[in-house]
């Protein structure tokens, strides 16, 4: 496999961008970062399959599209059907020999938001898993129905106030716990999961070359902040994913055949979760006295986690 | 400076990025349809630069989202350092980066929403932010001095 080299940002930049601009995701949105960068960190031929969300409708405005790869789309839940499907095709006609160039290395890829892989699409996601196709599967987990005015999914963390799940007077907004969705695929027993971030580009470019090489399938979730709905100015959105993933609301980790978890970022200096919820709109409401039980029911849930997650990096099970 | 001209492909930003321009009926829609982002041969494309691709009218790379935009980035390249910071995070593929340097932004895609100044570690910046109306020459004029550290 051709893989680009990402030594440092310098020779990183070297490479053609194969996702062109004038999509109409909005100014400082993190979908496209973390595209760029898949499509960066490799040479080879791409399948491209997206799930309905931002990143379908911004960048297939007809008559135009920004994909420079051979790229599908079909139904909201079907993106990873739809690559394996190209995928298996692909393996058949390679061993007929019918291919235009049978040599040249091509990889399969799908694209999803939190809607359509935690809700809509998880059962299809499960049965790709399952079937254990050689593609990667990255989600792009904005916390919401961002494409059709802000929802909540169940990706959507406690606390945050979404046009579904409102705060007001008798409610703080979202009730429930966010899928740990990270956990439940590496429980399908796939060769490669992580949870990256884009502020950590080299940590993310390294993910992605890593799900790309490994045969099977693989699934890597990414945080890719959303400056309408989680309601901050576009010019920060990679300061509050540098807020996220130094509060370690979103621990950087990867967990490799289901059981060997390597931390793949420990922050320096710890933030407390405060700072990164000030940051945000959305979570404007828990600053209120009565709310302040949720902002330490917040703080103890990650405590938790980070402890959990470094107990397992240890024990290798 | 460097001649921008030269590191941009012909067909950049010629259509107004609008869609519904002839509508249909909803039992006039295709079912489907397939858009083909390059004239001829695209299997390569990993490996050629924006200026030596051939674009077909389809790629949004034709197109032009520049109306969107209320202030603009403008570059001064006696400051840079060629980080590539701006270009690994510019969501709108607009900086212009060949051989390891920055040469520029490309203002028919950017929409200016400020990251790659934000981003930038230079002291001072050399991207800041100046009102879309603004000519380079004055904005280059205007440029803040290096800040001392405050103690």
């Amino acid at each position: 496999m051709a893989i680009t080299s990402i030594k440092n940002l310098k020779e990183f930049s070297t490479n053609n961008d194969r996702f062109e601009g004038a999509h109409t995701l909005c100014p400082g949105c993190a979908h496209s970062m973390i595209v760029r960068e898949l499509m960066n960190c490799t040479d080879d031929n791409l399948v491209i399959s997206a799930n309905t969300g931002c990143l379908e409708v911004s960048t297939a405005v007809y008559p135009f599209t920004s994909w420079d790869t051979s790229w599908i789309h079909i139904g909201f839940e079907n993106a990873a059907t739809s690559v394996t499907a190209a995928q298996v095709m692909h393996s058949v006609r390679k061993k007929k020999g019918t291919l235009k160039d049978n040599d040249a290395p091509v990889k399969f890829v799908a694209f999803g938001g939190d809607g359509s892989t935690f809700d809509i699409g998880f059962q299809w996601l499960s049965g790709a898993m399952e079937r254990g196709h050689d593609f990667t599967y990255i989600c792009l987990d904005n916390e919401n129905y961002a494409n059709t005015g802000g929802q909540r999914s169940s990706a959507t963390p406690i606390g945050a106030t979404t046009s579904t799940a409102q705060a007001g007077t008798h409610s703080y907004g979202k009730k429930e716990k966010k899928k740990d969705i990270v956990a439940i695929m590496a429980a399908h027993g796939a060769p490669y999961v992580a949870q990256l971030a884009p502020n950590k580009w080299k940590s993310m470019a390294k993910g992605f070359q890593k799900a790309l090489e490994t045969e099977g399938p693989c699934f890597i979730n990414t945080v890719s902040p959303c400056c309408t709905e989680w309601k901050f100015d576009p010019k920060d959105t990679i300061g509050i994913t540098d807020l996220a993933t130094d509060s370690l609301m979103f621990p950087i980790y990867e967990i490799i055949d289901g059981h060997e978890l390597n931390i793949l970022y420990r922050p320096k200096n710890l933030l407390k979760v405060e700072d990164y919820l000030g940051a945000q709109g959305r979570y404007k409401h828990l600053f209120k006295p009565e709310n302040k039980h949720v902002i330490e029911k917040i703080q103890s849930d990650i405590d938790k986690n980070w402890e959990m997650l470094q107990r397992r990096e240890e024990a290798r099970i | 400076m460097q001649d921008l001209k030269l590191k941009a492909n012909e067909n950049r930003g010629l259509h107004q990025l609008e869609s519904g321009k002839d509508l249909y009926g909803w039992d006039e829609v295709t079912q489907g349809s397939v858009l083909p982002s390059f004239e001829g041969d695209a299997s390569k494309i990993a490996h050629l630069k924006a200026e030596e691709r051939d674009y077909s009218n389809y790629n949004s790379y034709t197109a032009t989202v520049a109306s969107w935009r209320v202030k603009k980035p403008v570059f001064n390249i006696d400051v840079c350092i060629d980080c590539q910071n701006c270009w690994v995070w510019c969501p709108d593929s607009s900086i212009l980066s060949r051989d390891k340097q920055m040469l520029g932004i490309d203002y028919d895609h950017c929409k200016g929403c400020e990251v790659c100044v934000e981003v930038c570690p230079t002291n001072p910046k050399s991207l800041l932010m100046f009102g879309e109306n603004e000519d380079l020459e004055t904005a280059l004029s205007q440029w803040p001095e290096k800040k001392k550290k405050e103690k």
